[in-house]
């Protein structure tokens, strides 16, 4: 045989895969990729799958701004009741097919059946149509405060545009065609759930002119493949693979880890523009929280050094914020949170005599295997003790424990009074998104059923809102509510840092999810 | 010959049945909701009422055993709750890592532990029969766990000889492939090498003892042919029995090594389908466990016929 | 499924050779002779001793965590806070795990659950085994049901028995010790099943039989006696797997709640972070091996001296 053929079959062979390493993007996620519709779940990681492979109408930007991404231009009627958005020209499907507003009318109508401010916005909408391929309108029955806000959330559940096809699916049935219109292409035949996923650059995608920032701009992709590696989740076995140079990015690196990795030479340690916030859920429904005293108690136990230091340790990765929106954006403020703000242990201690408290044992629950959120309880139960509660802290892993937040049943049946846990800015820095204030008793969308009738009143009138100041008074309003009636104790933000190998630039790190465009590998 | 591999066969059907039924018990009767952990973390109560409705879990226990028999006796092991894709699938996705390592510990082992064993044997009484012995005890304490990152320290992260963690598929290259697979092996074959060292060291004990190997030995024949022609090959059957019912224990074994060296294989797939609460998973992986481990017995016995000249059926 | 019985019973290097092991006068006299007995024996009496007087021993609260105490290397001193909101010095011998906890107290307080995870969980399986093994010795309608379904429980590899019994009932010690019992306990069922099989054709027992003796009376009077050797052999080993069960499903995540200390837990804590502090992993490690060894060895001893004739063999 030929010299050069033998060459260049071993060449072949040693390659492996038809791309040269520095157009492949090998990641470790911050957790397994279970489900492969970010509609049907509010998983994160389904959450990143799709920014992966849909596009999105609007866009949140590092300033938190709603910027379009797919519309081009759009006009609101004078009454704010009609709303028309016309599609930038050329988009497309992954199978060539051009999107239209029938594509996105139908994407738009499964999300509002299952994202809660998707549900919050469809309260408002009378119809949805799309009087051109390239245009799609939106009809209110009453002027709505959020109506961009909606289109352009950054967080689960994010308003992908499907093809009419795949959104006509039930909104309770998970979606089985992976076909989007973003930035890259998910090669199904390579997905093994619990090893990896794959995806490919979508070379017919047309990014917008504007530089990247958050979820907004352009969306320009630098290589040809990206892999998540799915299998390694053991973070020291994550740790070592990066040093040694097998993976390039850890999406999560654990606090233990932040000086370590800081000081090796061939990796850089990043830290997102937005923190994440610690947060600890009472049940309402159950005694001794079915008290709002005991309740503030608690809260005035809470103070939030001791869970950030225990728990993230680092001290440039954590910050005490007292508002219950995220501090930094634009409704985030300190009225009304003195309780918890100013509390001590003495206070904490008072309040719990003054309640009547008889000694019930609080059940909190433990997750044992998410080392973000896993000493939280622990430190819980600790300043809680202090201060004269009784304590159950029982550990589970995290499956158990999120099936077990759905139960209502007394403690005997299953049931609870306590958990932690943590959400992404954009999750809970609106009123309106914010799960933990939605007070509608056991009718509550997020688990823990607050019933609140004059916060739920306030939400309502916030929703309505169109005006920008009165907004700002309203979420004053409804946190000083919220503080009041302890809905649930925040317990200060932190940083989730990402560590990546020196040769990995322009990694998006607003914060807002994670997501793999203008990543560039040198 | 016939008859008794027919009959042999036919009997682990029972078997089979009471570890499905087992099986299916032993997770039905789980706190954890599958619907709850699927519907992600800021779900609704309806919101997960509905997809418990979609998955039959509102369905009376007996119907869904009903359900599940009549798809297994199709071969349809049913849908991951989980992964939203068949179990079989799944299986077959995680099967090369686990296989290679459970081959590779297997014959690093077999390799190692029977000219151990023998000449334990040989030399009864003397120095490296109590060495070996004593090795043995220690391969029997040593957690697996410790082990390996006793191993991963000094021959990873110290020496930098091998990948510190992971799995490459054999497809990806045989020399990356083995590099990953050289450390799992070597730790989970040490319970192996500590049991097989100990059968083989007292069943070749035992054949010495025999009269045959004294004739033998009178004819002048060589000690070496003495030791493996006769006493060795006497021994056969023991040794075989031994890796037959070590297949439960490297079972065990791979769950943690897996877990350790982030090989995303069936010990790993395991682990994560009972913390998802993951039910047609789980019962597919044990039933797949249980039927490799009656398979290897079944093998096990079928062997002797031809491993020992005595056994006619 | 005979043929996988016998074969189990009779060949497997961890069980014991039935009806070979009687307990005599002159098999104690040799048993207390045995250096494997005598070197076992000790090293658990210390181990014994280590966990029953743990609070004396220099140990704090194990359970207790102080953030500014974290990651201390083995030796080095620190601070934990007291419910009370006292501050104590400390002095960190092991080191602190990244809560700040004292590893020392924690290992020291994990002997505890260790050795009473091993006994119980040996106890259990062989008082469940001995029923068991005995119904299905000698009762002929029970034994077809009861050894086909031990069969099937055989076939089920004993860790995921385990992993998922924890998993669906919570880690607690109670049922850690069941889940860990309950795949133990065919192995038993039938060592005492083929231990009985043998003794109820010994003429002694044939005489009873002949002489009316109800047979509950044959069981517990003729019958056990001679079955508690080869079952403290195989008891021990029972023992010693438990304890190595324990760690590994404490160290999966899926065994007793992480806050309580016990070697396994220890373990899995200090995974994240074993580049830098290995001794998380280490410390314990060894007080595992030690300790697994030497109940295993305890067990080869007594084996050797109880069954003269296998001594020369296994």
């Amino acid at each position: 045989m030929n010299r050069k053929i033998v060459a260049a079959v071993l060449l072949a062979a040693a390659a492996g895969s038809v791309f040269a390493q520095d157009k492949v993007l090998r990641v470790v996620p911050h957790s397994n990729l279970s489900i492969l519709d970010p509609i049907w779940t509010t998983a994160y990681m389904s959450r990143n799958h799709g920014y992966m492979i849909y596009d999105t109408l609007f866009g949140t930007d590092e300033k938190s701004q709603i910027k379009p991404q797919m519309v081009d231009t759009w006009t609101a009627s004078p009454d704010k009741r009609l709303w028309t958005f016309n599609l930038r020209s050329g988009l497309q499907f992954h199978d060539g097919a051009p999107v239209t507003g029938e594509d996105v009318v139908a994407s738009l109508a499964r999300w509002g059946k299952r994202d809660a401010m998707g549900v919050a916005l469809m309260s408002f909408v009378e119809r949805m149509d799309s009087p051109s391929p390239n245009s799609f309108r939106i009809f209110l029955r009453e002027p709505c405060g959020f109506v961009l806000e909606a289109l352009g959330k950054p967080s689960s559940n994010v308003p992908f545009i499907m093809p009419k096809r795949v959104a006509e699916t039930d909104a309770f049935k998970q979606i089985d065609d992976y076909t989007g219109s973003g930035p890259y292409v998910f090669k199904r035949d390579e997905f093994k759930p619990g090893d990896r996923a794959v995806y490919l650059k979508n070379h017919k995608y047309m990014p917008r002119a504007e530089p990247a920032s958050g979820t907004a701009g352009g969306k320009n992709v630098y290589v040809e493949r990206v892999e998540w590696n799915l299998a390694l989740r053991d973070v020291q076995a994550q740790a070592n693979a990066l040093v040694k140079g097998e993976i390039d990015i850890i999406e999560s690196l654990a606090f233990d880890h932040y000086e370590s990795m800081s000081k090796e030479k061939d990796v850089k340690v990043l830290k997102p523009t937005f923190g994440l916030q610690y947060m600890c859920r009472f049940n309402h429904l159950l005694p001794p929280f079915n008290k709002a005293e005991v309740r503030r108690a608690a809260l005035a136990a809470f103070d939030q050094r001791p869970f950030l230091k225990a728990q993230v340790g680092v001290e440039e990765l954590y910050k005490p914020c007292a508002s219950m929106f995220t501090c930094g954006t634009p409704y985030a403020s300190n009225v009304g949170t003195e309780i918890q703000s100013k509390s001590n242990m003495r206070k904490a201690q008072a309040l719990l005599k003054q309640s009547g408290y008889n000694g019930t044992p609080v059940v909190l629950m433990k997750p044992t295997d998410l080392d973000a959120i896993g000493k939280l309880p622990d430190v819980a139960a600790q300043l809680m003790r202090q201060a004269g509660f009784k304590v159950d802290l029982q550990a589970m892993d995290w499956q158990t424990l999120v099936s077990r937040r759905a139960k209502k049943d007394p403690i005997a049946a299953g049931g609870w009074n306590m958990f932690c846990t943590a959400w992404v800015a954009p999750d809970i820095w609106s009123p309106v998104n914010n799960a933990a204030l939605d007070a509608r008793g056991d009718k509550s969308g997020w688990f823990g059923w607050p019933d609140d009738a004059k916060l739920q009143e306030l939400r309502g009138q916030f929703m309505r809102s169109t005006d920008e100041s009165s907004k700002k008074k309203l979420a004053e309003a409804i946190q000083t509510e919220a503080f009041t009636n302890a809905t649930h104790a925040p317990l200060g933000e932190f940083s989730q840092p990402v560590a990546v190998r020196s040769s990995i630039t322009g990694l998006n790190m607003a914060g807002l999810a994670n997501i793999y465009w203008g990543v560039r590998k040198n | 010959m016939l008859n008794f591999i027919a009959r042999r066969i036919l009997a682990t059907v029972p078997v089979l049945a009471i570890v499905a039924v087992l099986v299916f018990l032993l997770l039905r009767l789980t706190p954890g909701d599958p619907a709850a952990i699927l519907a992600g973390d800021a779900a609704s109560a309806d919101q997960i009422a509905q997809i418990r409705n979609s998955l039959g879990l509102d369905q009376p226990i007996i119907v869904q055993f009903g359900i599940w028999i009549g798809h297994l006796l199709t071969g349809d092991l049913g849908e991951s709750f989980y992964y939203k894709i068949q179990v079989a699938d799944l299986i077959a996705q995680r099967l090369e890592p686990t296989l290679s390592l459970a081959v590779l510990t297997i014959v690093f082992a077999v390799t190692v532990s029977v000219p151990l064993g023998v000449i334990a044997a040989w030399r009864f009484g003397g120095w490296f029969d109590r060495a070996l012995m004593g090795f043995s005890v220690m391969g029997f304490s040593i957690p697996v766990f410790v082990l390996a990152y006793i191993l991963i320290w000094i021959v990873s992260l110290k020496l930098g000889w091998l990948p510190v963690q992971g799995y490459k598929r054999i497809a990806d290259g045989f020399w990356p492939y083995l590099q990953h697979l050289i450390l799992p092996s070597i730790t989970l074959s040490v319970i192996f090498i500590a049991l097989i060292a100990r059968v083989t060291r007292a069943s070749v004990l035992e054949a010495l003892g025999e009269d045959y190997i004294r004739t033998a030995r009178a004819k002048g024949l060589r000690e070496s042919r003495v030791l493996i022609r006769h006493a060795l090959a006497n021994a056969a059957v023991p040794i075989v029995t031994v890796i037959g019912i070590g297949i439960a224990l490297l079972i065990g074994g791979v769950v943690v090594t897996e877990s350790v060296y982030a090989i995303p294989g069936l010990g790993r797939l395991t682990v994560d389908a009972v913390l998802a609460r993951d039910f047609p998973t789980i019962q597919g992986v044990i039933l797949f466990f249980s039927l490799v481990y009656v398979g290897v017995n079944l093998l096990v016995d079928l062997s002797y016929v031809f491993l020992d000249p005595r056994i006619r059926f | 499924m005979s043929a996988l019985r016998t074969k189990a019973s009779g060949l497997d290097a961890l069980s014991v050779e039935a009806a070979d092991i009687r307990l005599t006068e002159s098999a104690w006299q040799r048993v207390r002779k045995n250096w494997s007995v005598r070197i076992g024996a000790v090293v658990l009496a210390v181990l014994v001793v280590l966990a029953l007087t743990a609070p004396w021993l220099g140990t704090v609260d194990p359970t207790l965590f102080d953030a500014a105490s974290r990651d201390l290397v083995p030796g080095q001193a620190g601070e934990i806070t007291t419910l009370d909101g006292e501050i104590i010095k400390h002095k960190f011998w092991f080191g602190s795990d990244s809560f700040g906890r004292d590893i020392y107290s924690r290992v020291m307080y994990g002997t505890r659950v260790s050795l009473l995870v091993g006994i119980l969980a040996a106890l259990l399986s062989l008082a469940f085994g001995i029923v068991c093994g005995l119904s299905a010795g000698y009762l002929r309608w029970v034994d077809g049901i009861l050894m086909r379904f031990m069969d099937g429980l055989m076939a089920i590899p004993a860790i995921l028995i385990a992993i998922a019994l924890v998993a669906m009932w919570r880690g607690s010690l109670m049922t850690v010790i069941i889940a860990i019992a309950i795949p133990e306990i065919p192995r038993v069922t039938r060592l005492v099943r083929s231990l009985v099989l043998t003794i109820r054709e010994e003429p002694y027992v044939e005489a009873a039989v002949a002489l009316g003796t109800p047979t509950w009376k044959i069981m517990f009077g003729h019958i056990l006696p001679n079955t508690i050797a080869p079952l403290m052999v195989q008891g021990t080993y029972i023992c010693a797997a438990a304890i190595l069960v324990e760690a590994i499903l404490s160290f999966l995540g899926v065994g007793l709640p992480p806050d309580i200390p016990t070697w396994g837990n220890i373990m899995a804590e200090g995974r994240p972070q074993f580049n830098q502090y290995p001794h998380n992993i280490f410390i314990p490690g060894v007080f595992l091996a030690i300790t697994v060894l030497a109940v295993n060895i305890l067990g080869d001893g007594l084996r050797d001296t109880l069954d003269p004739k296998m001594a020369k063999r296994v």
